[in-house]
């Protein structure tokens, strides 16, 4: 009989849980923090931020006190500043190359610093920062709500054409508000990010309209100027074992989405033996968060060796530190399901070099009353292929302007080929093809 | 171990810190605490004239500038001389002494510039058992206004008829501190050796206003809506300091007069730096006032360590070393030839020596090499001017390097010629004259 229980642990040991990752820095901090800063030429950690952020510049005015106006010089390159501070692996982007880390191993914490002044212009200023454009009349459709969609909206209202989102779920913000860890984005975070950007104005969001069955490609291309997809990826690959519907194989990202959606974490399904399969960024995060609901052993199992992970070593660290085993060189071979609901899994030992990976026979069978998947999201390659974009490996080839083979239609974040899948990486996308359509539509 | 005591106008102190005339020295508790902590003398806070005492602001007095993380560089103040009834001070004093016989103890002094306050006071310090007196002739805020302080030190004639009433009254050696406010000088310092003082210390704060309140819009420290110009002193006033008491310890009317040194001494190697141009000892404030008396314990330790380390044996073995190395620009050798060198192991690739040398300077520092981020500097247009030392953020980083032999790939001129300065250069123009 699994052992799933509601409420492992008590209200208040869950909302310890779930407060912020890193508390926000005080004003104290951030001057003390930003002083470190060396305000280097042509800066590494400028070159490594995916949407190009003028760190050394916004780091500067922290320290001469105008964190509002340091705030502004985040927007200006990342409107989602606010959310990439809290989300973006800067251990693997800016940090890791900040010349502190190459001097004392100890980087300008410039993550934090960025929250500060993004935080800080959210709380004291009532105005939005950019002014719209006077109306060009020209429409613009864009195909999700999420870090792609909402970038590249704003964008392209502050240029001053009209734009409407199609978005699939019933609330915007994409994975900013169904993905990402709880303790990342706390306070409802994300959805206040997302009244900030549409404050710029024209922009209009239709909910529940999701690309290919509330509306056609066909039908947007032929209504507006422009189309923009920024839609991620809507599905989710499946271990292919018998007892992958079973009770207890759980979709990670979906299990995050209600968690992220919960006004009780108490009513959340935690099971006493957590297995969850994967190496990246999901798999931490479905790890550390049932963890944090009370799973008395969570295990990651990864089917290669620590060096392949997605995950970076700052992600995996948090993992264990709040508990979590990560298990290398294991892949699913079986699942033991018994009345209907898992039991137990059987994985294959792994050997591998050069990319080529073999199971070696010797198996071990661990018991799981929850199994998570956390092995990749798929795009709607059929949806794609149908409506004639060209695709590389199931997603849309974009230019480096993120126009498709579709001279109307451009693509960004998570369902374009050759991206990263982070959120930072999402938002450049949107600018890009924002920056793009408009020259289009002003040539 | 090295031999750090102090023996300056016939006063010994245990080591050469002595804790300047200032707030730190205003009373018996605060002196006390600092002979405990170890400091090698105190020069008492400035004591006026009997009758009732200066009054200060009851606002702020003190101003300041900031280095990175909050580090302070400059102090400014709007003090007065003590506050406190003479005769407190004077019982102090003396009990002070006795309890502490090993410790200097110089008290400062400021009466109006006539003979007979200088006389009373005179007589009343020799009845404490002090070691000399020390006349404050700097201060420049509040008792400026009253004919006191700064303006008889802007004055030499004024430095010379004080400094002989206090010679002709009282046995004690006379140290008279000088202002900085001045346009050179070594005339007040000449003044007061003609006048017959022992010895002179320097320099006193300088004229400033820290900083403005924006919201105010009136000069810090604000004392209701209103500021004044203050006395400038910490680590920012050091060069200045350090400047003028090489001056006056290469002037040939004042040389051989021994000199307090003064102005921004935080560590050990401020003070030696002092002690090298000439300095008997130094005197410190901000320092203390910043971090407590506890300072000069790494002040005394680093001292003597550094002197093991050179073979010093005593504070006379380097005392002046550097007087004679200082010298006048027009006697610098203008044919050493030198250029920047980035040491790759220790560079973190900041970028800064590249774009103050580019922006600002010579163009004379890579930012990239076979298109990769690298900083290297590029003979053919250093000027060895050391900017980029200064602005690296790693020490010892980049140095400046000695081209010893072949041509300066800048002027394409041998390097190994012989000395030759300003004075014998063709394009010197007095030079040609002297030729004709």
């Amino acid at each position: 009989m699994a052992d799933i229980q509601k409420g492992r642990l008590a209200a208040d040991r869950l909302t310890d849980n779930f407060t912020d990752l890193h508390p926000p820095m005080s004003a104290h901090e951030a001057l003390v923090e930003a002083d470190r800063c060396y305000f280097c030429y042509d800066a590494p950690c400028m070159q490594a931020c995916p949407t190009g952020i003028d760190i050394p510049l916004f780091i500067r005015q922290i320290a001469t006190e105008n964190p509002n106006g340091s705030a502004k010089t985040i927007l200006e390159a990342n409107i989602m500043g606010g959310m990439c501070a809290r989300v973006c692996p800067t251990e693997t982007l800016c940090e890791e190359v900040c010349v502190r880390e190459e001097a004392e191993g100890k980087p300008v914490k410039i993550g934090q610093l960025q929250r500060y002044a993004t935080d800080h212009l959210m709380k004291t200023v009532s105005d939005h920062p950019f002014e719209r454009a006077p109306d060009t009349g020209k429409r613009v459709a864009v195909i999700g709500a999420g870090p792609a969609g909402l970038s590249c909206a704003h964008r392209l209202s502050m240029y001053g054409h009209s734009v409407t989102i199609f978005e699939a779920r019933e609330k915007p913000g994409g994975l900013n508000e169904f993905g990402i860890a709880a303790y990342k984005s706390t306070d409802g975070f994300a959805a206040k990010e997302v009244d900030f950007i549409l404050e710029i104005g024209g922009i209009e969001i239709r909910y529940e309209t999701p690309l290919g069955e509330a509306v056609s490609l066909d039908e947007l291309t032929a209504g507006y100027d422009a189309v923009f997809l920024g839609m991620g990826l809507p599905g989710v690959n499946d271990l292919g074992l018998d007892g992958d519907d079973a009770d207890g194989c759980i979709d990670a990202v979906e299990y995050i989405a209600e968690l992220r959606q919960t006004d009780d974490l108490g009513k959340l399904e935690v099971g006493r033996n957590v297995a969850v399969i994967g190496g990246g960024m999901t798999a931490i995060d479905i790890a550390t968060q049932i963890k944090l609901l009370g799973a008395e052993n969570v295990t990651i199992f990864y089917r290669r060796g620590q060096e392949s992970m997605n995950a970076s070593d700052y992600e995996q660290e948090v993992a264990q530190t709040n508990g979590v085993t990560i298990r290398h060189w294991l892949q699913p071979r079986s699942l033991e399901v018994s009345e209907g609901a898992i039991s137990a899994i059987t994985l294959e030992y792994t050997s591998g070099s050069n990319g080529s990976l073999k199971g070696t026979g010797e198996t071990v069978t661990v018991p799981a009353d929850q199994v998570f998947k956390a092995i990749g999201q798929s795009p709607a390659s059929l949806l794609l292929e149908e409506a004639g974009l060209q695709l590389e490996k199931g997603r849309i080839s974009v230019d480096k302007n993120r126009r498709t083979s579709n001279p109307k239609v451009w693509a960004g974040g998570d369902c374009v080929a050759g991206g990263e899948d982070l959120t930072v990486v999402s938002v450049e996308d949107g600018k890009l093809a924002a920056e793009d359509i408009h020259r289009a539509l002003s040539a | 171990m090295a031999d750090i005591s102090a023996e300056f106008l016939g006063i010994k102190s245990p080591n050469p810190f002595w804790l300047a005339s200032a707030p730190p020295t205003d009373k018996a508790y605060n002196v006390e605490r600092a002979f405990e902590a170890g400091w090698g003398g105190v020069v008492w806070k400035t004591l006026g004239e009997a009758g009732p005492p200066v009054v200060n602001v009851n606002g702020p007095r003190y101003g300041a500038i900031w280095g990175a993380d909050r580090r302070l560089l400059g102090l400014n103040n709007i003090e007065l001389i003590t506050d406190r009834d003479l005769e407190i001070n004077l019982k102090e004093i003396t009990e002070v002494k006795k309890r502490w016989p090993d410790r200097a103890m110089i008290v400062s002094l400021m009466v109006p510039c006539e003979e007979e306050p200088w006389k009373k006071i005179l007589e009343r310090v020799a009845e404490t058992g002090a070691d000399g007196v020390e006349l404050n002739f700097g201060c420049p805020h509040g008792m400026s206004e009253r004919g006191m302080g700064s303006a008889v030190g802007q004055v030499p004639e004024y430095i010379q008829m004080v400094s002989e009433w206090c010679k002709l009254h009282s046995d004690l050696p006379v140290i008279v501190k000088l202002t900085p406010n001045i346009t050179d000088v070594r005339y007040p310092a000449r003044a007061a050796k003609a006048g017959g003082a022992d010895a002179v210390s320097l320099i006193n704060t300088i004229n400033s206003i820290v900083s403005i309140d924006l919201d105010n819009m009136a000069p810090n420290p604000t004392i209701d809506g209103k500021g004044t110009h203050g006395g400038y002193c910490g680590p920012a006033v050091k060069p200045i300091a350090l400047n003028m008491v090489g001056e006056i310890a290469r002037d040939p009317e004042t040389v051989g007069m021994p000199i307090s040194g003064i102005g921004g001494i935080t560590t050990w190697r401020d003070a030696a730096e002092y002690i090298a141009l000439g300095c008997g000892n130094v005197q410190v404030c901000t320092a203390a006032m910043t971090y407590g008396f506890k300072i000069v314990q790494e002040m005394m330790a680093g001292l003597s360590n550094w002197m093991d380390e050179k073979g010093y044996a005593s504070i006379e073995d380097f005392r002046g070393m550097a007087m004679p190395n200082v010298t006048d620009w027009q006697y610098l050798n203008l044919n050493y030839v030198t250029k920047a060198k980035i040491n790759q192991d220790l560079c973190i690739k900041c970028g800064r020596c590249h774009i103050a040398c580019e922006d600002t300077s010579h163009q004379a520092i890579t930012n990239l090499v076979d298109g990769k981020r690298r900083f290297e500097v590029i003979d053919e247009e250093c000027v060895g001017c050391n900017l980029c030392v200064n602005v690296c953020p790693v020490e010892d980083c980049i140095t400046m390097e000695q081209l010893h032999e072949g041509v300066d790939p800048r002027t394409k001129q041998p390097v190994d010629q012989p000395y030759a300065n300003w004075t014998t250069h063709p394009n010197n123009p007095s030079v040609k004259e002297a030729a004709e």
